[in-house]
């Protein structure tokens, strides 16, 4: 199998280039979100993870916010094989053909974009095209994105499961960065301020920022 | 000084009133318990610097559900993101000055406030220079009270304007008055913008007095010696104590006018009708016989003679000699004086020496020390009143400023009697006649309000009755944010002073006073210093 690590262009940002993981393909892209099927089955980006999309000039960045596994025709579910084998490996093994009727997709909420080597917490211009690769940030990206914590206020109105996004997010950023304790803290400070009214949400994410 | 990041920042103008103060929000690195009421903010507004006082502190979260379920602040993490942004400290400060920093309002220096700070101005801890700016750089030879709280930087309390007004010393018992109106005196004597008259009811100002601690500390006649006088009421009382007294004061009988027993109408239980027999038997027998007659008379008849004589009832007549039965128990009163007390004082007053009457045991007595205070200080104050008068008819020197110091002074300027006692006079007819008063008290609600009203500079001390911190602060603008920082001083070494005297108001840690230091600040010198510079001037004289 062919490596997916890619190089992309960061010029000014950081001397050199992005070394990031090629996932998967956008198929379905609104300003506000997309969703990209994965080249591999059941390998989708964390939950909570920083992925990004290219439109023209525009690296569009997102969040994955849910992921799902299913089978490739809508109407025809799959059935359980695994009655006479050891391991589930087994199952997949005596029936090659299974990996390719499955697919694994996974949806990202857009929560900026970079354009001209400067990055933009708000919502690009227009939303990821069909086919356009999608990437798993590296660490370096993921620090440099989140230095910046005002892609929250999108977050906090995504529709499900916000909080254990955000929550996610936050956890995975916190390692990125080199005092994660400080960056946690911010976050949570910011937080605290956009769910100024809300404190049981708060409460609801900062337990689940504890190590 | 706990230093915070920023140089001092401790938050941001949120809301507010000129009249009520303004209301800030404490940044999440300050803790609200560095913070403490009485202690002096800047506030850099758009245009111009704001100086003011904290007056409360208080907790404050942005959403009160907070409150009914708090989060768990065991997690540090947590305890540290809600600090300062879901719940946060809230600061009251009242503005009273602004300061200006182009050379216009360097020259005028601080103004009154005539606004509030912009939205989201900065507030940080006053500086000590900002102090210095306010309170004026106090110099070599000037008096100062003592320091801001946690602050280095030396008070003023301006004697010469202390004096042209009335002042007030107030505070409950142990908080240390006594202590403060020494300080205060001797800031008088030490500038010389007045003489002092005090009637020192226990015997604190003239010699030695005692400090909160119990040790002595020198008083005004080891500090300033040729410049003060002691006189005294019991002097065997003083040659018990050790102490040389200049004169001992001897009130004769026929200087008592009826006035100055209507003063004791309340301290000795007289009844109007007694009250009005003394001035009918000053009518008889002469307003310089009268009391010595009326004591003579020893028997019942000669009694009923003179009731019926004078129209009175018998038993008024009786119970009034009774009563002033117990003015023969005072040694200092006698039929003659030999020599006359008034004059006497006047004299050294008028030679610019401070006079301080000791009562010696009379000081337990409060009858004896109200009717001496009101008895002198009545024909003082008419002395002073003649002199005056003459001074602004003729191109005669106006007499120099007094002073007159009375303690427990809600006896004398009680709602029911401050009408008619001297002092009473002396506080509403303010300066006119270049008297003034210094009262000393620790119930201040029992002080009638126009006088109070009328007290130019207040200096307070711990107070914690409602009523008593009410009347200390009528007519103050701020009230309810000064009561706060009043009911909330130590109850040592901590005063808020108020008025003509200061630029603000400033709750002061008041300076140290017993040790040989402190007197050194005063001027005052040992004999062997005084030698020493004695010595270094003639070498000075004769190169």
């Amino acid at each position: 199998m062919r490596s997916r690590l890619v190089a992309r262009d960061a010029k000014a940002w950081t001397g050199g280039a992005f070394l990031s993981l090629k996932i998967g393909e956008v198929i379905e892209a609104s300003t506000g979100q997309f969703m990209a099927q994965c080249y591999e089955l059941h390998q989708p980006a964390p939950f909570g993870s920083l992925v990004t999309t290219r439109e023209g000039e525009v690296d569009i960045y997102g969040v994955v916010s849910a992921a799902v596994t299913s089978s490739l025709e809508p109407g025809r579910r799959p059935i359980a094989r695994g009655a006479e084998e050891v391991d589930e490996g087994a199952v997949y093994q005596s029936s090659p053909q299974l990996a390719k009727l499955l697919r694994t997709d996974f949806d990202a909420v857009v929560v900026g974009h970079r354009r001209d080597d400067r990055l933009h917490h708000y919502l690009p211009p227009r939303p990821a095209r069909i086919h356009a690769f999608v990437y798993v940030c590296d660490a370096e990206e993921v620090a440099a994105f989140t230095q910046s914590l005002d892609f929250l206020s999108i977050l906090v109105n995504v529709q499900w499961q916000a909080d254990e996004l955000i929550a996610a997010l936050l956890r995975q950023a916190a390692a990125a960065h080199q005092d994660p304790r400080r960056f946690l803290v911010g976050a949570g400070k910011e937080l605290a301020l956009l769910l100024a009214g809300e404190t049981n949400r708060l409460n609801t994410i900062l337990r689940r920022l504890r190590e | 000084m706990t230093a915070h990041d920023h140089e001092g920042r401790l938050g941001i103008v949120v809301s507010g009133s000129l009249t009520k103060g303004v209301e800030v929000r404490l940044d999440g690195a300050v803790s609200v318990e560095d913070i403490a009421v009485g202690r002096y903010v800047t506030i850099e507004g758009e245009k111009r610097r704001f100086f003011g006082m904290i007056t409360d502190v208080a907790l404050d979260a942005v959403d009160p559900r907070l409150m009914i379920a708090p989060p768990d602040v065991s997690d540090p993490l947590i305890a540290e993101v809600l600090t300062g942004t879901s719940t946060f400290g809230r600061l009251h400060v009242l503005p009273v000055l602004t300061i200006g920093d182009d050379a216009m309002s360097l020259l005028e220096g601080p103004q009154p406030v005539k606004t509030v700070p912009a939205h989201f101005s900065t507030v940080r801890e006053a500086s000590e220079q900002d102090v210095e700016r306010v309170f004026g750089q106090v110099e070599e030879k000037q008096f100062y009270i003592g320091t801001p709280l946690d602050m280095e930087t030396r008070v003023r309390l301006d004697p010469g304007e202390l004096v042209k007004r009335s002042s007030g010393i107030f505070g409950k018992s142990g908080t240390g008055k006594t202590f403060l109106a020494r300080l205060v005196l001797i800031g008088v004597i030490q500038e010389g913008v007045a003489v002092n008259l005090v009637f020192d009811m226990h015997s604190e100002y003239g010699w030695a007095g005692t400090s909160e601690d119990g040790r002595e500390v020198k008083a005004l006649k080891q500090l300033f010696q040729s410049k003060v006088a002691v006189f005294t009421l019991d002097e065997e009382n003083a040659r018990r104590r050790k102490v040389s007294t200049d004169f001992t004061v001897e009130i004769g009988y026929d200087e008592i006018e009826p006035e100055d027993i209507a003063m004791l109408r309340e301290t000795i239980g007289l009844t109007d009708a007694a009250v009005q027999a003394t001035y009918r038997l000053a009518r008889r027998f002469g307003e310089r016989k009268w009391l010595e007659s009326f004591l003579a008379m020893d028997s019942r008849d000669e009694l009923n003679d003179l009731a019926q004589s004078l129209g009175e009832h018998e038993a008024t007549l009786a119970a009034l000699r009774r009563r002033l039965e117990m003015l023969r128990r005072l040694r200092f009163l006698v039929p003659h004086a030999s020599e006359n007390a008034i004059q006497r004082i006047l004299e050294t007053l008028d030679r610019d020496i401070h006079v301080v009457l000791e009562f010696g045991r009379y000081g337990d007595d409060i009858a004896s020390y109200i009717l001496v205070s009101n008895l002198l200080t009545r024909r003082i104050h008419e002395r002073y009143r003649e002199r005056m008068e003459r001074a602004m008819g003729e191109e005669v020197a106006k007499p120099r400023p007094l002073v007159i110091t009375i303690e427990e002074a809600h006896k004398f300027l009680s709602p029911d009697i401050s009408g008619q006692t001297i002092f009473g006079t002396i506080a509403r007819e303010m300066r006119k006649y270049n008297v003034t008063l210094m009262v000393i008290d620790q119930r201040p609600s029992g002080i009638d309000d126009e006088v109070m009203s009328q007290l130019g500079t207040k200096i307070t001390c711990l107070l914690d009755d409602e009523r008593d911190i009410d009347s200390v602060l009528s007519g103050v603008s701020g009230k309810s944010e000064l009561k706060s920082v009043l009911a909330k001083l130590d109850s040592k070494q901590q005063a808020l002073i108020f008025g003509h005297a200061v630029p603000m108001p400033v709750v002061v840690r008041t300076r140290e006073y017993g040790s040989p230091e402190s007197y050194r600040e005063f001027g005052f010198r040992e004999a062997l210093e005084r030698k020493k510079k004695a010595e270094e001037e003639e070498d000075d004289l004769w190169g």
